[in-house]
């Protein structure tokens, strides 16, 4: 541990605290967390960063996707301390201003989103899959390996899985993410 | 007050067309705030709360240490059943929390922790020591477990019905389907799990005395509920719901964990809680759809026509609190059976508290009766699309009145066109494609048009042409928002972008639930009411200031006719003849519904639907089991809902029509039909595939393997 650490001992517990720096939608951010605090409880309740949502807290839902060091990242399974230093963009760091980034247009305008709690880690890893195709990973149905990634709607559906809509908004999803790839 | 105004048919511009949603920005970027995030924006500091959940099934809390819970840094408090605040009124055993020793459920609700994190309230959660006298329990829905006969079936309906000489027409049936239909126990899992947000007003003489931030699907039930069990007036409880993530009925009422944190804000007033539900907590807490079993008796006569009908359910409750599913409902009502017979019994388990899932009745009803149907198609040697046809009712087989609109053979007739349903082989098992067996299978669906009483709304002219519209209602995911600000755009003759909504406020006028499909009706008739009556008082050109409250007097519909939607499902299923795997690669629903007000928004919620339905049909099955009580699927990894690979080509599509007999605005509701005979017919495209009849939900590959 380094200089940050303060230990709060005392009866059956021993708390630890850190201190930790992270860019948050672009602004440094300074803030203690508590050695257990995740990524996402730094976020959601030591920052107020709010947009990043909690479904699960397991990763098994997708709802807490961020761009983290500019990859798709579950934020519920990472732990703060661990992450010091990072880059952390949310959904709502992807709209500057009042402009919306055009995976979020391309939300809007296929509807790909009834109640909203799963959207922005939809869109974060909305984006993060386009990055990736862009790179050439290749996903669990991708025939040839070596060729480079077309994002046809079965990879979409296959790449965008670790976010689960209770909604139903899939067929919208698809929709926003195939426009969203073709732009 | 407000006025009972009769409403006129509403000319629709607005209504009908596309207009995004209208909180779509804030959804996309994650601005939106769902209710636990309210705390984080607020600046009261709030304490966070944790659940302390009972690990036997029935029985006695005999010690409950929290000194190493207390001891634990950062923890504030601990409350138990000797420490709570007494409530008011324990008649809803549900919401009777911390008033006693007594475990009724495996997760109920032992013990509080209050902590200055959520860290810290989590661990001294898990440090609180619970010692108890277990007590045998009864948790599993079997044939043979003794039952009741409840006095009504949900939300008030009669338990049993008998029409005709059921036996002696089945009797002489000339074809005759007996088979038992079973649906497991099923968990809404809406994407935001429960959360509440309390605060006490440090003296409570007057006014508001307990503000709530709730993930609800109505915030005045959640006030005319918890009000009294605390001690307060309906008025003394403000709740507001601005977003929330999903409720599909495990919403519709306020459950323990809101009664938690009111106990726990109680304790440490007026400082706020937070309380967040985990994903585990929701499987004990939050409500869930009983497991189902179904005793079918289908007689026909050689033409098909059904002669005599029989469905008898048998279901859970909870020991703590009733809730029967009107499972056999839909039965009462589909078809032309002149003898009919329904019937629902409850077994008492010593389990969590049953309550609303999207469609309860209808949807595992229907599951039952529409595969059944399928059975009898097979065996009168008839196309199901045509049997179908064949035993269409002219009045309501229930009520004996007309119905307002039935158009459930458009719907058949348009689906099988667009779907192909021509070219299919009659007989199962003729297709195999690779190693997949290929097949298509039809269900029926419908779904009662409601609306709730309750409902106010206010209209004021804001000047420069713009208007104020106010209702309490919660738009949970529906698009609420956007088809009341284009109904009260269209009723006030001016365009959506002049309307200011505000919703989800106990302070607004009243607004009931957003359950039973019934929100747009309800709301929009009673925007209607208000700005035809704000029209008519201070016509087109009012002062700025200017004010009306009204809500809707009945339209003739709700008494003189049976007003029910209905759809039919179409679906092609691929069965894996090694694996068993069911992939399901075309799913089309046609739907009767009335005037769809918004076809962007319409779409998602049919669409919604039928992938919960699919949902169901393939995976989701919470198991509970028996020797501890335990529902050991609660999470996302193992109680399974559909993911995106999972849903592949899902389309709805509706009948032109509109029904201005009941609401003005000509729409009936769309929320709950689309997940009503998708299972069905999903299992039923799965015997045309494999020539396996599968009468249990969900269609698990072992059930294709044997
Ligand atoms: S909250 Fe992180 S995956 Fe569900
Ligand atoms: S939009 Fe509600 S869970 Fe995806």
């Amino acid at each position: 541990m380094g200089e940050g650490v303060r230990r709060a001992a005392s009866g059956y517990g021993v708390r630890m605290d850190t201190t930790i720096e992270l860019t948050v939608d672009g602004h440094r951010r300074q803030l203690t967390v508590d050695t257990r605090t995740t990524l996402l409880d730094a976020l959601r309740e030591r920052l107020a960063v709010t947009s990043p949502k909690k479904g699960c807290d397991h990763g098994q839902c997708g709802s807490c996707t961020v761009l983290l060091d500019g990859r798709r990242h579950l934020t519920c399974l990472a732990l703060a301390v661990a992450f010091d230093g990072s880059e952390v963009v949310t959904a709502e760091g992807l709209a500057a201003d009042d402009a919306l980034h055009h995976v979020q247009e391309a939300f809007l305008e296929h509807d790909g989103y009834q109640c909203g709690y799963c959207t922005p880690g939809q869109v974060c890893s909305a984006v993060g899959v386009l990055d990736e195709a862009k790179q050439g990973h290749p996903s669990h149905v991708t025939e040839d390996l070596e060729a480079d990634v077309e994002l046809t709607d079965d990879e979409i559906r296959e790449r965008m899985s670790g976010n689960l809509c209770r909604c139903g908004a899939y067929p919208g999803i698809l929709a926003a993410v195939k426009e969203a790839a073709g732009a | 007050m407000s006025t009972r105004t009769s409403t006129t048919p509403v000319t629709p511009r607005s209504m009908g067309t596309r207009l995004d949603r209208v909180d779509g920005p804030e959804k996309v970027t994650g601005r939106a705030t769902y209710a636990v995030e309210s705390a984080a924006h607020d600046t009261g500091d709030p304490l966070h709360v944790w659940l302390v959940q009972s690990t036997v099934a029935k029985g006695e809390v005999e010690r409950l240490d929290p000194a190493a819970a207390l001891a634990h840094p950062g923890v504030v408090a601990v409350l138990d059943h000797t420490s709570a605040m007494r409530l008011a009124d324990t008649d809803d055993g549900e919401l009777a929390i911390l008033q006693d020793p007594r475990v009724h459920f495996r997760g109920q609700v032992v013990a509080l922790v209050l902590a200055e994190t959520s860290e810290a309230a989590r661990e001294g959660a898990a440090l609180v020591e619970v010692s108890y006298r277990e007590e045998p329990h009864e948790a599993e829905l079997r044939e043979d477990n003794a039952t009741y006969r409840p006095e009504t079936v949900n939300p008030a309906m009669d338990t049993d019905t008998e029409d005709g000489d059921v036996d002696a027409a089945l009797a002489g049936a000339a074809v005759l389907v007996e088979q038992t239909y079973r649906t497991p126990h099923e968990h809404n899992n809406p994407m935001e799990p429960h959360a509440t947000v309390a605060r006490w007003a440090q003296d409570g003489t007057s006014g508001e005395v307990l503000d709530l931030v709730d993930s609800t699907q109505g915030v005045h039930g959640v006030a005319q509920t918890v009000g009294p069990v605390l001690g307060l007036e309906a008025t003394q409880v403000r709740v507001r719901a601005p977003y929330v993530g999903g409720g599909f009925g495990s919403k519709g009422q306020p459950h323990a964990h809101v009664v938690a944190a009111a106990l726990a804000a109680h304790a440490v007033r007026p400082r706020p809680v937070r309380l967040a539900v985990t994903r585990q907590q929701m499987f004990a807490l939050t409500g869930y759809r009983t497991a189902t079993i179904s005793h079918v008796r289908l007689g026909a006569d050689a033409d098909g026509r059904l002669v005599g009908l029989e469905h008898r359910v048998q279901e859970q409750t909870s020991a703590v609190k009733e809730f029967a599913e009107q499972t056999a409902s839909p039965s009462r009502m589909m078809y032309a059976a002149p003898a009919r017979r329904t019937s629902h019994r409850l077994a008492v388990l010593d389990v969590a508290v049953p309550s609303w899932m999207r469609a309860p009745g209808e949807m595992p009803g229907m599951f039952a009766g529409e595969v059944a149907m399928d059975e009898l198609a097979l065996a009168c040697g008839l196309d199901p699309v045509e049997l179908r046809l064949r035993n269409e009712p002219d009045l309501d087989p229930e009520t004996g009145k007309p119905f307002d609109v039935r158009r459930l053979p458009d719907c058949l007739r348009r689906g099988a066109e667009r779907f192909g349903w021509a070219d299919r082989p009659r007989e199962p098992r003729s297709r195999r494609v690779g190693d997949w067996w290929v097949g298509t299978g039809v269900a029926a669906a419908t779904y009662p048009a409601m609306k709730m009483p309750g409902n106010e709304a206010r209209v004021t002219a804001l000047g420069g042409g713009r208007y104020g519209v106010a209702i309490g209602c919660v738009d949970i995911g529906t698009g609420a928002r956007t088809v009341l600000t284009q109904i009260a755009a269209d009723a006030l003759g001016v365009d959506p972008g002049a309307v200011d909504l505000e919703v989800a406020d106990t302070r607004l006028p009243s607004a009931s639930v957003a359950g039973g499909s019934s929100g747009t009706s309800s709301w929009g008739s009673t925007v209607v009411a208000a700005a035809q009556r704000f029209r008519e008082e201070h016509g087109p050109d009012p002062a700025a200031g200017a004010e009306v409250t009204a809500s809707a007097a009945k339209s003739p519909a709700e008494t003189e006719t049976a007003n029910h939607s209905f759809g039919a499902v179409f679906c092609e299923a691929r069965v894996n003849r090694w694996t068993g795997e069911v992939r399901v690669p075309r799913l089309l629903g046609v739907y009767s519904v009335g005037r769809v007000l918004n076809p962007v928004t319409a779409r998602s919620q049919l669409v919604g639907g039928l992938v919960m339905g699919l949902s169901a049909a393939l995976f989701e099955e919470s198991w509970r089991d028996p020797r501890t009580g335990h529902v050991v699927t609660q999470d996302l990894a193992s109680y399974h809902v559909a993911a995106h690979a999972d849903v592949l080509d899902v389309d709805a599509e509706w009948l032109e029509e509109s029904d201005e007999a009941f609401t003005p605005m000509g729409s009936r509701g769309i929320g709950e039909i689309g997940i009503v005979g998708t299972a069905a017919a999903v299992a039923n495209a799965t015997h045309h595939a494999t020539g396996v009849r599968v009468r249990e939900l969900p269609l698990t590959p072992d059930r294709f393997l044997s």
